[in-house]
């Protein structure tokens, strides 16, 4: 069965892959600006950043998809499917890794920062060259959860018409298979993409990860 | 060490020109909020989005009705999910904890699989190859994962018990069951709270997957209204009706259980164990961490 849809099933593969690529380098960028507003000395910034993490994190990721798939091409804004679901999913996910970045700025040491500022480095020197390199080591684990969550939500866009790993049931089953081998492969397709992101992430926490 | 230490360890205190300049980046950074709110305000005016005819519906009492019934149903879904996941948990937890191997090691499969899967594609499959209605299919889908990740959260809370209450319950002469349910769950599961309400949080969110197998939920009836030519296909106001809503009933949850963590840092009873600090901010869906 697997042979015979092997097509059908790599192009479901490859959506997932690439969905879940783009989403999560927009889910880093984002995550670590807000993280950076998060302990921003301008007090506007940091509410910013709490109102963006707060709101993000306890809305039904199902319902943001529903909004910005079904609503923003209301306002004439008309993308592909795709990059909406990328936004959907990468603004998402930015929320969960600013938390987890913001809980890595806090294990540095102080006298880290400290030592900086009495360098004379400004706040964005301070946190750019001295606290979150830092901050990277302790957060390689978390992002790597975070970033496995986001693989597996990334099942929710298949069923707003974008082409990814679980739709691919649809054809099948339309086209007589048997439906629990179906389930069975993209159970595996999902497994090998969860263990190459802990895979890489274990290759990172070994080279760059604090030594326990 | 404490956040605010941290925080300002990152930049000096300002003086009154710094100060100053803050202001102005405040007053800059609200400007450019305004005008981004202004502008969605003048897009949503400019496409008709708050004219009559398209929040007309609500004031219907069958809208509303469909409404209410579609909350009733998410509630449903969560209360039937957030049972079954913590005695499926319980039961896992067991399972992990056991002195047997064979049934250490069937707990520990169990739960790594389920932990490892999207929820969407049990619930998928449960629904489309088992052949069962939507509300069964979403309950099992979101008891048996959230019940593997509660496993691991009651796992990592009766890990967390110091090993001198063990220790003295069993000099005590009580037996193993003894020891784990008066001594060791108790303490374990007060020193999880926080993360099983957080992981409860994740439940609720994730009723909303039932709207993908047409589970008649919040989003379904909202999904109901927005479709409807009549109204002129009111897709933007119902968002704007459901979404404060469904947050508002999440942050709730996770309110709760930062209080509850609160309260158990201040608690006397808890100190003097010297608990795992539980993660309190509420895990992202799909997140696995225990």
């Amino acid at each position: 069965m697997l042979t015979q849809n092997f097509s059908l099933y790599g192009r479901g593969f490859l959506g997932t892959v690439q969905l879940t690529v783009y989403a999560s380098l927009l889910a880093l960028a984002l995550g670590i600006l807000m993280a950076a507003f998060r302990v921003a000395p301008v007090a506007s910034l940091r509410a910013f950043g709490t109102v963006w993490v707060t709101v993000l994190r306890n809305t039904p990721l199902t319902l943001l998809f529903f909004a910005v798939m079904l609503g923003l091409p209301r306002f004439g804004l008309v993308l592909p499917f795709t990059v909406f679901a990328v936004i959907a999913l990468g603004c998402y996910t930015s929320a969960f890794i600013c938390e987890a970045v913001r809980a890595g700025i806090n294990t540095v040491p102080v006298g880290q920062g400290e030592a900086a500022r009495s360098l004379g480095m400004t706040f964005d020197q301070t946190l750019s060259a001295v606290v979150l390199p830092q901050a990277f080591r302790t957060v390689i684990p978390p992002i790597g959860s975070t970033l496995i969550a986001l693989a597996k939500n990334s099942a929710i866009a298949g069923s707003f018409s974008v082409t990814e790993l679980l739709g691919t049931y649809k054809p099948l089953n339309e086209q007589g298979y048997n439906i629990i081998w179906t389930f069975v492969w993209i159970a595996v397709g999902y497994l090998i993409i969860t263990l190459a992101i802990s895979a890489i992430f274990s290759l990172l926490e070994r080279r760059w990860g604090v030594p326990r | 060490m404490t956040a605010p230490a941290t925080t300002s360890a990152l930049y000096d205190v300002p003086g009154p020109h710094t100060r100053r300049r803050h202001r102005m980046y405040a007053l800059a950074g609200t400007a450019v909020l305004l005008v981004l709110l202004g502008w969605i305000v003048y897009l949503l005016i400019h496409t008709g989005q708050f004219a009559y005819r398209k929040w007309m519906p609500f004031e219907y009492k069958g809208i509303q009705e469909l409404l209410l019934n579609g909350l009733a149903g998410t509630l449903k879904a969560f209360g039937m999910a957030a049972a079954g996941s913590l005695a499926l948990g319980g039961v896992l937890a067991a399972g992990r904890l056991s002195e047997h191997r064979p049934l250490r090691w069937v707990a520990t499969l169990v739960v790594e699989f389920f932990r490892a899967m999207p929820v969407l594609v049990m619930i998928f499959f449960v629904f489309v190859a088992l052949r069962v209605q939507p509300l069964p299919a979403l309950v099992t889908g979101l008891t048996l994962y959230n019940g593997s990740v509660l496993a691991e959260v009651f796992r990592a809370g009766v890990n967390s018990v110091e090993r001198g209450q063990r220790e003295a319950a069993y000099s005590l002469g009580l037996r193993k069951t003894q020891v784990m349910m008066s001594v060791l769950v108790p303490q374990g599961v007060r020193a999880m709270l926080p993360a099983i309400i957080s992981q409860l949080v994740v439940a609720l969110k994730d009723t909303s997957l039932g709207f993908l197998i047409t589970y008649e939920e919040f989003l379904h009836a909202g999904k109901l209204i927005a479709s409807n030519l009549d109204y002129g296909l009111p897709f933007i106001p119902v968002v704007m009706v459901i979404s404060p809503i469904y947050i508002g009933m999440c942050m709730l949850l996770s309110w709760f259980a930062n209080w509850v963590a609160k309260r158990e840092r201040r608690s006397v009873k808890t100190r003097q164990v010297e608990v795992a600090a539980a993660e309190p901010a509420a895990p992202m869906p799909g997140d696995t961490r225990g």
